[in-house]
Formats: C-alpha cells, sequence, structure tokens
C-alpha cells in the first residue's frame, strides 16, 4: 500500500483543481517539456520581468504527477527571482534522489509530498517534467 | 466445468509457475511477457549443467550433444506450428527481430521505388517500423488498412489497400492493444492469388491459439518465445523456403557461410545463412520445453480458461463506473486483451494505483501509437489474461479498479 500515500489530498487537489493552469497571454517565456515515453506534455509560461517571476502558469495534458508537481511548483516560484527559483528546483531534484536535507525539503511546502517519488521510479520522470523544464528555460542565462 | 471445478484447475496450474509461490502480484500482464513454468527453467539449467557447448561448431561428442539439442529444438517448433520443414525455422532473438529480418531481406529481393507494402493500422510498431524502413530504402510506398473502432477490418477495408502495385503485406494475427484477430487465412489466401508475399506477427496469437502456417498459407510467422513461457532472448521467424533461399543474409560473420575467401563468401544453406554467430541454444532449448509444456496443458484448456476469464474481467470492468474497454463490445473478440481508459484518470496513474495493492497491468500506448491515435487517445491501461489467471485475480483488480476515481478525488 505504500505508493498510495501518494495520490493523497494535496496531490489530487493540485490535480484536479489546479490554480495555475491557464493561458498566460502576457507570458514572455514559454517552453514545451515533453516526456515521450508516456505522453506527458506540457507548455511552461512564465511572465518574467527585472530577474523576477511575476506570473506564471502551464497547459497541456499528463498524468495527475505531472501535471500536480508542475501546479505545486508555481505556486513556490511565482514572485521568485530566477536565483531563487533555480535553488528551488535544485532542492525539488535533489529531493527526488534521496539526496535533499529536510530542511530544505521543507523549503519546498506542498511539493514535499512528492518526496517518496523515488520508490517508483517509473513515475520520477512525471514529478520532474515541470521542475526539469524551467531549469531549461533558464539555462541559456536569461 | 462447474466454477469450483474451474478455481482448482487453476490453483493446480499455478503450482507449476515458481513465480507465484514467491512473488505477491496479481499478474495481469502477460502480453508483455508470460510467467515461466518450472521445467521450462530447468530445461534452460540442463543445458548449461549437462549439454553446453557451442552448437554446430565443435568436434567432440559433448559439442555434437548441444548440436542436437539445438536442432531438435527447431524440430519441436516446426511441428508445433506445422511447417513442412524444420529448415523453414529461424531461432531469432524474439518478434522484433523476426520481423526485422524478414522486411530487410525481403525488401532486398522484391522492392523497387513505387512498389506497394500494406501493414494494418494496428500493427504493433514492430510490425510497422522494419516496413517503414523497408519503404525509405526502396522508394516504396507504405500503406495502411483500417480498421473500424471495435478492431474490425472488413473485406472492402482490406481490398481498398491493395493494387497492382502490392509486394507485400504485413499483419499481426491478435491485435497486442485490442485483442481482436485478423483472419489472416482468408488475406494470405487473397494475396497469394495475386502474387503478393504474406508476412503475419504472430506475437500475441501462438501462445494462446493453435497457429499452423501451412492451414494458414502464410509466407512468413514472427513470434517471441517469451510471450509463450519460454525465457527472454529466444524467438522464432518461420519463412517459406522458397523465399527463404532467394533473401540474402540478414547478419554476417561465424557459422553462416560454407566458404570465405579476402573477397567474398559462399553462404550456409536456410536456415543458418539466417543465424550468424553463436545461437541462443539454451534459449532454444527452454522453447521447445515451453512447447511440450503447452502441447501436454492443451491449447483446449488454454482456450477455454482464457475465453472464460477474458469474459468474466469483461463483464465486471464494464460494471466500473467511469471504465471503457476499448475494441469490441464482445468479449469473446478479446482473446484475454482488455484495453480500457478511466474518465478523469490518467492510465499512468491506474497503473501506479493499481501497483499499490500488487496489482502488475500495463499503461501507455503499447507500442501501436498510430492506432491509439485512430482511436482518438493518446494512452490506455490495458489487462491482458494467461489460462493460469484466476477469477479471484481478476475480483482483485475489479475491486482496485472500482476506488480508483473515487482516490483521484471525485468523490464516489
Amino acid at each position: 500500500m505504500e505508493n498510495k500515500t501518494f495520490y493523497n489530498e494535496v496531490l489530487t487537489d493540485h490535480n484536479l483543481h489546479p490554480g495555475h493552469k491557464h493561458a498566460l497571454d502576457d507570458a514572455n517565456m514559454i517552453l514545451e517539456g515533453v516526456n515521450p515515453s508516456c505522453g506527458d506534455d506540457i507548455f511552461l509560461n512564465l511572465k518574467f520581468e527585472d530577474g523576477v517571476i511575476k506570473d506564471g502558469s502551464f497547459q497541456g495534458d499528463g498524468c495527475a504527477i505531472s501535471q500536480a508537481s508542475a501546479d505545486m511548483m508555481l505556486d513556490l516560484i511565482v514572485g521568485k527571482t530566477k536565483e531563487e527559483a533555480l535553488q528551488l528546483a535544485d532542492i525539488f531534484l535533489r529531493m527526488i534522489k534521496g539526496e535533499a536535507s529536510d530542511d530544505e525539503i521543507d523549503q519546498l511546502e506542498e511539493a514535499s509530498v512528492l518526496k517518496d517519488i523515488s520508490h517508483m521510479p517509473a513515475r520520477v520522470k512525471c514529478a520532474v517534467l515541470g521542475w526539469r523544464t524551467l531549469n531549461e528555460m533558464f539555462k541559456d542565462g536569461k | 466445468m462447474n466454477k469450483e471445478q474451474f478455481r482448482q484447475q487453476g490453483i493446480e496450474i499455478r503450482k507449476d509457475f515458481p513465480l507465484f509461490n514467491s512473488a505477491d502480484v496479481v499478474y495481469l500482464d502477460n502480453a508483455a511477457t508470460s510467467q515461466k513454468p518450472e521445467c521450462v527453467i530447468q530445461a534452460e539449467r540442463d543445458f548449461y549443467e549437462k549439454s553446453n557447448a557451442n552448437p554446430l561448431r565443435g568436434l567432440y561428442a559433448l559439442a555434437e550433444k548441444a548440436t542436437k539439442e539445438y536442432e531438435d529444438a527447431r524440430k519441436t517448433v516446426a511441428d508445433f506450428i506445422g511447417a513442412a520443414d524444420s529448415s523453414e525455422i529461424i531461432f531469432t532473438r524474439n518478434a522484433t527481430e523476426g520481423l526485422n529480418l524478414a522486411a530487410y531481406c525481403l525488401s532486398q529481393i522484391m522492392l523497387k521505388e513505387d512498389d506497394e507494402i500494406v501493414v494494418s493500422i494496428m500493427e504493433h510498431h514492430s510490425n510497422l517500423l522494419p516496413w517503414q524502413q523497408a519503404a525509405r530504402r526502396t522508394g516504396a510506398v507504405l500503406k495502411f488498412i483500417e480498421c473500424s473502432k471495435d478492431g474490425v477490418i472488413t473485406d472492402e477495408a482490406f481490398e481498398n489497400a491493395i493494387t497492382d502495385k502490392t509486394k507485400i503485406v504485413a499483419m499481426t494475427q491478435i491485435s497486442n492493444v485490442l485483442g481482436s484477430k485478423n483472419d489472416i487465412k482468408k488475406y494470405a489466401s487473397y494475396c497469394h492469388d495475386r502474387g503478393i508475399v504474406f508476412v503475419a506477427d504472430g506475437a500475441q496469437s501462438v501462445p494462446h491459439i493453435p497457429v499452423n502456417v501451412q492451414e494458414l498459407g502464410v509466407d512468413f510467422l514472427s513470434f517471441s518465445g517469451h510471450k509463450m513461457f519460454a525465457p527472454m532472448g529466444i524467438g522464432v521467424l518461420y519463412g517459406r523456403k522458397s523465399l527463404l533461399e532467394q533473401m540474402p543474409p540478414f547478419l554476417y560473420g561465424g557459422e553462416m557461410i560454407e566458404s570465405v575467401t579476402r573477397e567474398s563468401a559462399v553462404y550456409a544453406e536456410v536456415p543458418h545463412k539466417f543465424e550468424a554467430g553463436t545461437v541462443n541454444a539454451s534459449g532454444a532449448v527452454a522453447l521447445a520445453e515451453a512447447i511440450r509444456y503447452i502441447n501436454k496443458t492443451g491449447f483446449d484448456v488454454i482456450q477455454e480458461r482464457e475465453d472464460y476469464l477474458t469474459k468474466y474481467a469483461f463483464e465486471k470492468m464494464t460494471a466500473v463506473n467511469g471504465v471503457h474497454i476499448i475494441g469490441s463490445p464482445d468479449a469473446s473478440s478479446h482473446h484475454g486483451i482488455l484495453s480500457f481508459t478511466l474518465d478523469g484518470v490518467h492510465p499512468h496513474d491506474v497503473a501506479s494505483i493499481l501497483d499499490a495493492d500488487n496489482i502488475g497491468v500495463r499503461a501507455g500506448h503499447h507500442c501501436a501509437q498510430p492506432l491509439l491515435a485512430y482511436l482518438g487517445i493518446s494512452s490506455s491501461t490495458r489487462v491482458s489474461l494467461a489460462f493460469y489467471n484466476t477469477c479471484e485475480e481478476i475480483d482483485t483488480f475489479v475491486d482496485s479498479l472500482s476506488q480508483i476515481r473515487r482516490q483521484m478525488g471525485y468523490g464516489e
């Protein structure tokens, strides 16, 4: 029963009622993230000004884990600087590998519910899709 | 047979499969691979413990023993599928390799620009991509036979895809997504009347129904050992001898030649022409044992159990709110394969939640993306049954399935 804890209220609520799943007309950064093997496909839209993520949204299709993870990520990063967002992404990706400290994981707030996904290797790529896309977006040093 | 007898029969059958003693799993992914009976595991072990030498080479008693066991296995396979001659049996790694061999080598002797290759829309990628590549290499055109949403290919759809330019038709006997069975005997006959070569994918049929290549009249039939209780890494390509003899080799190297000079080589006779390098002899021997196991069990028992289980699962699944089985609305057309969607829940989430109850199913596109695109879905969850499954396992699965929507927050 261990992984049933994954589909807890926090996760299913973000999946069924995502706060950030919509178009973002004034986005100035848009990137598609895809997991080809399972068909998860999201567009991450950010309004990035003066070094700060002013607003953000996502669109697309995928499993509950990919959708909820992207929604929780946007809860965290909107209002943050690029550096702060990338720092959170680093913690998230390390958490998935079981390499983040408890203090670090606390910073991820609700996204910390995905901590145990490392026990489900087949689903790791679903959980990291949004975060990986965020990383890629900023990797050109914008 | 009443329900209690059916249950007892299942208990007896499952004793043959060591995995069921050690792993706590409701295994419903048999179209991906089957479990292995003790006799097959022992046969592979026996080869290495008692007969191991490199077959077809050594001039000593042990090597001759290994060769005999390997060639006896070929004869067992030939008899099992009704081939006219053992030399028409080529051992491969799996169905995919056999289809690649057929596509690559056939394309070299019979395809030129503007010729047409025809496949059905319900093919597994392994019976699609080799033909895409053959078309690309030769300038031939790849055409599709469409099916209905129920998984039925009509005579009209078939005949519409065939023209004067058609040289090869490749089609699965049973769809790995829909479970529907194609009448390949009729289609092979239609093709032969027009000089068209017919290639059948038997990966999902050979383990479950009697298949006789001469009765069906197919020119090629490819299937995997691991889906029919044999180990992974051994498969079979049956080919009509007259065609195999015309085809060039697929892989080049050791033990597929008569003689070699600096510039050229004379190749061995079929089937060895197509078996370059050291062969998977233990796999072949274990496949032969799997065939003996199937024969001993009997296709009548296998089919009776699988038909019953399919109907039982179909009826219980369709009663679950939000479940939609893909393909035919008639359980008897599914041959143990029940792909489905669950409203509002992604198939990967369905599979993960079932996994929490130790139920193993497949979720995804099942290596048949063009079919899923045609059906208008990007993925599905698939239950696939074998004769060793039980009604109790299906009950466990359906109980878990019926909790999923509630667990995902749909308030049921």
